[in-house]
């Protein structure tokens, strides 16, 4: 394209295709991926942004920290399982686990709807208070805005964390190798399910709670038992497809998982098969994937399956060599296929 | 889970392949009809087990894929209307008119809604009464009868707000209007199961006894697909073209004879486009005069939107079975589901989508 002098002293927008910001922008997919890339990477490239894993390990005098950042806007505040206040906790401490660390000290930045009730608002701060005591980090520091009536969900909340690397493990997405097992800790689909179920209306048999919980204590276990660990990722946004594409790529390699190994509650599938999602697309907020040596796979799920949040455990897939990166999943009659990254948000089909 | 694990066992999809490949003594081209059966064919690699020389052609069964850029151009305009609540179901706000679709409408300020059940926007017209609520009402007969139901409910409930836009369309005139193309290498087809359950099967019989073609009802698991697909090939062997029901455990030869009759009190059979196939006689539905108040295209004044398709896809094409999506040149570069260029990339049953995420690499 040429270049138009009128603009040559400001940036031009690198995203050409969609003039506006779109929901799917931020639904964790190919398209999210696009802008971080093009906007984001782009502006504050650095080699420490560039790990692009969920926290990033800094060395402070001497020591080594992770330090992480996340928001919650999540609509209904109260959900099956959980609710925007312990979510804003597990998450961050979630990311911080990610990269081995021992998560410590939280920040708490609340955007609050004018309108919004004292009561409701209690509710998620005390909410907070006892999801950071269950995973043993204070809240040190905060800030508080109010923007108007309709400019915001109720309450968006944005936490930040530090913890504390005692290992001497590269845990990264771009460590992955070659014979590598992919272990996931517990079922899937569970959060992004029951938050469709209760936004939507949906009614099933039974409410499906929300897997959202902290999975530090697996990870440090993890540690503890010396497993070579070389990428743990959560499986958030996107879910497990997106997670092991975004591996895949930042390791060169192939993983090929198995449908029929990888745990999916009765009720979460049977709800992903009417509305047409598919569970490896959909969000966690208590789950992750460890990618660990090969030596290491049948221990480490063992250590997994020992504590209580990883009883679900299960190994579902290994790391091949390849020239491309690639995520393959064997399907349940047998036949390879390409399991991709999703697009945008997950859109339920007509039939 | 309980009545899907069933069809999806792994050894019996094995078993039912090597009968195929038994029973397959020459090359046969079978035109799956539905998108919910090209999607279980890609996602389960269900074509990988069968002999090499049957090919599954893709057929134009996605509502989404099919529905035309002009109706599409009609939703773009209303859906960014001021006082306009515009409710759809989900994968048709990603489809591409010719310059925009329903999810920048929405990041511009439309209020476009997903719905699951035409009902609910229904129930979003009496809750919003000073606002015009309308409904993108697409889908083949499996849909009808939900949409049908809705008009029905918003004339009993005299709701004057509530309004749809309709591009309702059947099946059985598709597979004639493929059948009777010169080009046609269909020559045996896995008809939709679930049109079937609200149409019954009757109305097949004059289409395969007049073009000598099998036609085989079939489901939508892995299981049910390579058994529709054996069927069809042991007529094809045997020379025989008949209609037979691998479905039976949902479909009946007369079909869901009340959703036919509400499909025929509220709609109206009229020919209808198809994107990337033309105009194709008597494969629509249309609102009938008693509801024509109901009707989106007359209380907006978009009836006369003509729009013209872009000339680089071939989505068409890939519609009639004629081209694989691989055999597009802007396939995977310059169109993906990011970015579609044309309907059979924006829709997860549609035959380029289904390539593009399964089969890429």
């Amino acid at each position: 394209m040429e270049q138009n002098d009128h603009f040559a002293l400001s940036c031009p927008i690198p995203i050409s295709q969609y003039p506006h910001v779109l929901l799917a922008h931020g639904g964790g997919g190919r398209l999210m991926h696009q802008l971080i890339g093009k906007m984001f990477l782009a502006a504050f490239r650095n080699p420490l942004l560039e790990t692009q894993h969920d926290a990033t390990v800094v060395e402070l005098a001497g020591k080594k920290l992770a330090f992480t950042t996340d928001s919650y806007v999540v609509r209904p505040l109260f959900f099956p399982g959980g609710d925007v206040g312990s979510m804003a906790v597990h998450g961050t401490v979630n990311d911080l686990a990610m990269s081995g660390a021992r998560p410590v000290y939280l920040s708490a930045a609340f955007i609050i709807e004018e309108g919004l009730p004292m009561e409701t608002l209690w509710k998620v701060v005390c909410s907070m208070q006892q999801a950071a005591q269950r995973c043993g980090v204070q809240i040190i520091t905060g800030d508080t805005k109010v923007v108007d009536k309709g400019k915001g969900d109720g309450v968006f909340i944005n936490t930040a964390g530090i913890g504390v690397v005692e290992h001497d493990q590269k845990i990264a997405p771009q460590n992955v190798r070659p014979g590598d097992g992919v272990l996931v800790s517990g079922d899937l689909g569970r959060h992004g399910m029951a938050i469709m179920a209760v936004r939507e209306g949906l009614q099933f048999e039974s409410a499906i709670e929300s897997d959202s919980a902290p999975v530090q204590d697996i990870v440090l276990a993890l540690l503890k038992a010396g497993i070579e660990i070389h990428c743990l990722r959560d499986l958030t946004r996107g879910g497990l497809a997106s997670a092991l594409n975004e591996i895949a790529e930042a390791s060169r390699v192939r993983i090929g998982i198995e449908e029929k190994s990888i745990p999916v509650r009765e009720d979460v599938h049977a709800a992903c098969e009417m509305l047409g999602l598919d569970p490896l697309h959909v969000a966690c907020e208590g789950r992750f994937i460890a990618l660990v040596a090969a030596k290491d796979v049948e221990r480490a799920l063992l250590v997994m399956r020992g504590q209580g949040t990883g009883a679900g455990s299960a190994v579902i897939g290994r790391v091949a060599e390849s020239s491309a990166p690639l995520v393959t999943l064997k399907s349940a009659i047998g036949v390879s296929r390409i399991l991709d990254m999703p697009s945008g948000e997950q859109l339920p089909r007509i039939c | 889970m309980k009545y899907l694990d069933e069809y999806r066992d792994g050894e019996l999809a094995q078993r039912i392949a090597r009968e195929v490949h038994r029973v397959t003594t020459r090359p046969w081209n079978i035109m799956e009809v539905c998108g919910g059966q090209t999607h279980a064919i890609v996602k389960f690699g269900i074509d990988e087990l069968l002999p090499e020389h049957i090919t599954l052609i893709h057929g134009p069964g996605c509502p989404v894929c099919v529905t035309p850029l002009e109706i599409i151009e009609k939703a773009l305009d209303i859906a960014a209307r001021p006082n306009v609540i515009f409710t759809s179901f989900g994968d048709m706000l990603r489809v591409p008119g010719s310059t925009t679709d329903l999810l920048s409408v929405k990041a511009r300020g439309g209020d476009v809604r997903i719905v699951y059940s035409p009902l609910d926007a229904v129930k979003i017209a009496e809750q919003n009464p000073g606002r015009e609520v309308v409904f993108f009402g697409v889908g083949f007969e499996t849909t009808a009868p939900a949409t049908a139901m809705a008009i029905y409910q918003a004339a009993q409930k005299e709701l004057k707000n509530f309004s749809m836009l309709v591009s309702h369309v059947l099946v059985p005139p598709a597979m004639e209007a493929l059948l009777s193309s010169p080009d046609c290498k269909v020559q045996g087809f896995l008809a939709a199961g679930h049109v079937c359950t609200v149409m019954g099967f009757e109305e097949y019989f004059p289409v395969a006894a007049k073009y000598h073609v099998p036609i085989v009802v079939t489901g939508f698991e892995p299981l049910d697909i390579l058994q529709g697909v054996l069927m069809v090939v042991q007529q094809l062997e045997s020379g025989r073209a008949e209609v037979e029901n691998q479905y039976a455990r949902a479909v009946r030869r007369e079909g869901n004879q009340p959703a036919q009759k509400l499909v025929r009190e509220v709609f109206r059979v009229i020919p209808r486009k198809w994107r990337g196939v033309g105009e194709i006689p008597q494969s629509g539905l249309g609102l009938n005069e008693t509801y024509a108040a109901f009707d989106a295209e007359k209380k907006f004044g978009v009836a006369e939107h003509r729009v013209e398709e872009p000339a680089e896809c071939i989505s068409g094409l890939v519609l009639q079975g004629l081209k694989k999506p691989q055999e597009c040149s802007a396939f995977g570069t310059k169109c993906t589901p990011e970015h579609p260029l044309g309907a059979t990339m924006v829709s997860s049953e549609g035959a380029c989508a289904a390539y593009y995420r399964y089969r890429r690499r």
